[in-house]
């Protein structure tokens, strides 16, 4: 199934380049197996198993209400499983959890703001409450200022912050005790756009040195910052693999073309080179061929030789909304059929 | 980690303005009450003189005076423990504290000991205001130290019962409501049990406080108050670990 699917996908991470991490095996400092959870009777988590390297941005993928939340906050000790294993770097979440949880930031879905507070202090407090030592607290505080762009606002009492930089103040608890893993839900929810590019490169930062996991269900956003993409659906990963491989198998070679005149559809499948082509309108079809083997001159010739009269010629582009929708979609009509 | 949590809990009291509000109004309620019980005293004092073994100016005006500062910490209390656990729960900041590297043991213990150092600070004006008398008087220091241990051990059990009901639910006045039922409902069965040896009396704080007002250290009362304050905050505990069970 996972091959079939692959076909389809195409990430525009080219800005980005791999991570290289040549010299050392990456290591894992977030793993999580087989876990589930029920509310009550209803089943919302279905063994669910994530494995996060060092150095590694994983994008949550998901409707409204698949699990996402679920999933983070028990992956950040918030929840407790019904079943399976949580280890952050190699500790047990559940035995011993102080040290695992040290390693940890968390962004809940609602910043966890003590809005009576100034920026400093309630940093402070945070650090304070993450372990950071008292003596290195001024450090850290200051990095974490700058990096999050809080400088300005640091004496400020939190509830007379604008929502954007309370986001940033939420941001700023989870990374200011220097985690190895930061688990981000929704991170730029309801912010301005400039403001949501911002923190994109924030995590794109993080990402470089700690391990990142943020949910979301903003497609761009997995674009954009995301290493490798997890997608849940109904309380299961449905899908998940890395940004890279996705580019590589995700070259659907192909374009639409509006014709006035069309041939007969297997006129057009006839032309050397084109593998496939669907019919979409009377008028529009799309037209697949291998990646070597273009046969666009072809065609354009073949149309004006034999007067289809050529309208539109758009080379074939598949959105990460197409993507989505169909594996969403293929996995709805799967557990369907399984009903 | 217990101290942090506590200054934390400190901190946001003292950041909002109705903290003062009711600093305020309370001290002034005491200084009235205190300045009552004086004038009333000084009214009566040739009378008392006649007396053979007359009660002296500590048990006239320090013991009903403490006497109302327990009560009026049985209404005012909840409206500060309704906060602690209800309002993280519903503003979300619970998720702060739940995945930080601590133990529920850390997060209970810090919010008890950071609300009762504020109590304290409450209570402290009353020896405070009592002690003038003894620029123009000697005082009964016994007696006074037995109300002060018998207060604290008061507010402590009101502490740890309101902070248990406060992390039984998201809204803050639901708490504050149902720790006010629990209080005065235990201070009515006490007062409202007519037979001397009525186990209502015995479930009843005030009552156990009753023994302190009039000098008395009982053991007995002292383990009453330790009992009850270690119940409420283990049920607090165990709630608050039923948090990440249940969600």
């Amino acid at each position: 199934m996972r091959m079939h699917i692959l076909g389809y996908i195409q990430l525009n991470l080219q800005l980005q380049p791999p991570l290289t991490l040549s010299n050392t095996t990456p290591e894992i400092t977030l793993s999580a197996r087989n876990l589930s959870r029920r509310f009550g009777s209803r089943q919302v988590i279905y063994d669910v198993t994530l494995e996060l390297k060092r150095g590694e941005v994983l994008g949550l993928l998901g409707h409204n209400g698949a699990g996402k939340s679920t999933t983070l906050q028990m992956l950040t000790g918030c929840l407790l499983p019904d079943s399976g294993e949580i280890e952050i770097c190699g500790f047990d979440l559940r035995k011993r959890s102080t040290l695992a949880k040290a390693h940890l930031g968390y962004l809940p879905e609602t910043p966890p703001l003590y809005r009576e507070l100034c920026v400093h202090d309630y940093l402070t407090f945070a650090a304070r409450l993450r372990g950071v030592e008292s003596s290195a607290v001024p450090a850290a505080l200051t990095q974490t200022l700058q990096r999050c762009g809080l400088d300005s606002v640091r004496q400020k009492i939190i509830s007379t912050l604008s929502k954007g930089y309370q986001q940033r103040v939420g941001i700023a608890q989870a990374i200011i005790h220097n985690p190895a893993v930061i688990v981000l839900d929704e991170p730029t929810v309801g912010l301005d756009p400039t403001q949501i590019r911002d923190i994109r490169t924030l995590i794109r930062e993080l990402g470089e040195a700690h391990s990142v996991i943020l949910s979301t269900h903003l497609l761009n956003e997995v674009e954009s910052v995301c290493d490798r993409v997890e997608i849940m659906q109904h309380g299961r990963l449905i899908y998940g693999d890395s940004s890279v491989r996705m580019q590589h198998y995700g070259q659907v070679s192909g374009f639409i073309i509006s014709l006035r005149h069309p041939p007969a559809l297997s006129e057009l499948e006839a032309i050397p080179g084109v593998s496939r082509v669907e019919q979409l309108s009377p008028e529009q079809f799309r037209v697949f061929h291998d990646q070597d083997d273009n046969p666009g001159s072809l065609l354009l010739s073949m149309a004006a030789q034999q007067g289809w009269q050529l309208e539109q010629l758009t080379p074939l582009r598949t959105t990460l909304e197409d993507v989505f929708v169909k594996i969403t979609g293929d996995e709805t009509v799967k557990t369907g059929e399984i009903r | 980690m217990i101290r942090l949590i506590a200054l934390r809990e400190l901190r946001s009291l003292y950041a909002m303005p109705s903290t003062w509000f009711v600093l305020a109004v309370l001290q002034f309620i005491f200084a009235w009450f205190f300045l009552a019980r004086l004038e009333a005293f000084l009214e009566i004092q040739p009378q008392l003189a006649q007396l053979a073994n007359p009660p002296g100016v500590t048990l006239t005006v320090a013991a009903p005076l403490f006497y109302t500062a327990a009560l009026l910490l049985m209404m005012l209390v909840p409206m500060f423990t309704m906060r602690l656990i209800a309002e993280e729960r519903r503003n979300q900041t619970l998720a702060l504290l739940l995945s930080a590297p601590l133990s529920g043991r850390h997060i209970v213990l810090g919010k008890f000991a950071g609300l009762l150092c504020f109590l304290l600070i409450l209570i402290v004006s009353l020896p405070l205001m009592l002690y003038t008398l003894a620029l123009g008087t000697s005082l009964d220091h016994g007696l006074l130290l037995a109300n002060c241990i018998g207060l604290l051990l008061l507010t402590a059990s009101y502490v740890a019962l309101g902070m248990y009901i406060s992390a039984l639910t998201t809204q803050p006045v639901i708490a504050a409501i149902g720790a006010l039922a629990v209080l005065v409902g235990l201070w009515l069965a006490d007062i409202g049990a007519a037979a001397a040896d009525s186990p209502w009396h015995l479930l009843s704080p005030l009552h156990h406080f009753q023994n302190f007002n009039a000098g008395l250290l009982d053991g007995a009362d002292v383990a009453f108050f330790v009992l009850f304050t270690t119940f409420f905050l283990l049920l607090t505990m165990k709630r608050l670990h039923n948090n990440r069970v249940y969600g």
